[in-house]
């Protein structure tokens, strides 16, 4: 209970962004005819924003297993690179791992990637952002599906600009790490943009060349081969020193 | 258009999106927790990932922007500078994003299309 109360908070920008788009998923759902159990389900056991947005228009086509597995899989690709910097983090979570590392996120991500609570404390600690924002998700995707009929869809345009401004801020805030590390001199100016500026040029050249609808998995593409071909370079670098 | 699937259809395809995403997240725990180590590569990754792709999901999250027609995608552009200027003034998370979106759909009503 103590540490829901200290968790509270910190999860308050994802339960602002996870409500609002929560209803929008589930508006869009009962707009294109589903009973509300469908969106609830969704959002209990795919929990993931885009792969479900992206899923309603396929759900209401004829059946088709292989267009929906590769779109989960294009759309949830990018949570490798998540599970790939929580290893460390969430070893000492024991029997409440399997559910921390389903109900890996976006968002959850960007409040767990962060701050590291004590090792003892680890367990309740990751448990409890992960059930709530799961929480808010289901939540917001119920309300959206009850008040479907009766919010005007124009009244809520624009809302969805929360989870925008979330990884915004979140972006923000590791630029002003990195630079009060530069200026402390714990870190080259090099170091502190190659991740930022990396991520930056990958995107966009893919999005430029790969088009909206396919440009992420190339991007992380070639942001996996940038960060391999540094390594390499920094190798080396030390071997000759 | 729903009459064309069935309810076992749509829960089957509501399962396989479940299960690749399931997979997908348990991936890297799958394979780099049991006791091997992993290479100081993947820990250098861990750390320097983030904020390449938070940098990536922000623009992923701004590829429906139309810079080419009215308002040329100002509202975004112009959200996104109050949110992160707030966020440097202030840093603090909900202020920022509430700012950020009321801006924007703010814009989005005042700005011609």
């Amino acid at each position: 209970m103590r540490m829901l109360r200290k968790v509270l908070p910190r999860t308050m920008p994802v339960m602002a962004g996870y409500l609002f788009l929560g209803i929008a998923f589930g508006v869009a759902m009962k707009a294109k005819g589903f009973a509300l159990g469908w969106s609830a389900l969704l959002s209990a056991i795919v929990y993931g924003g885009s792969l479900q947005f992206a899923m309603i228009e396929p759900l209401t086509q004829a059946f088709a297993p292989l267009t929906i597995a590769a779109l989960s899989l294009l759309v949830q690709a990018r949570h490798i690179f998540y599970g790939l910097s929580m290893l460390e983090a969430y070893r000492p979570t024991g029997r409440c791992k399997p559910y921390l590392v389903f109900a890996l996120t976006d968002e959850t991500y960007s409040l767990v990637c962060h701050e590291r609570p004590r090792r003892e404390d680890a367990a309740r600690w990751y448990t409890c952002i992960s059930v709530l924002d799961h929480a808010y998700w289901i939540i917001g995707t119920v309300l959206g599906g009850l008040l479907g009929a009766v919010i005007p869809t124009e009244a809520l345009a624009g809302i969805d600009f929360s989870m925008t401004a979330l990884f915004v801020v979140i972006v923000t805030e590791q630029s002003m790490d990195s630079f009060a590390a530069v200026k402390a001199g714990r870190m080259s100016v090099t170091e502190s943009l190659f991740a930022p500026l990396t991520g930056g040029i990958a995107t966009l050249f893919s999005l430029l060349t790969a088009g909206k609808g396919s440009f992420l998995l190339l991007s992380m593409a070639l942001i996996l081969a940038s960060f391999g071909l540094r390594w390499q370079a920094s190798e080396r670098r030390c071997f000759t020193a | 258009m729903l009459h064309r699937v069935t309810d076992l259809q749509i829960l089957l395809s509501i399962l396989i999106a479940s299960a690749v995403t399931i997979a997908v997240r348990a991936l890297p725990f799958a394979v780099f927790s049991g006791g091997c180590q992993p290479h100081p590569f993947v820990v250098w990754l861990g750390r320097q990932l983030p904020r390449a792709v938070m940098t990536m999901l922000v623009i992923y999250c701004l590829k429906d922007v139309n810079l080419t027609e009215a308002p040329h995608g100002l509202p975004a552009l112009i959200a996104v500078a109050v949110t992160a200027a707030l966020h440097v003034w202030k840093r603090q998370m909900i202020v920022s994003i509430f700012g950020g979106t009321a801006v924007y759909m703010l814009l989005l009503r005042l700005l011609p299309v």
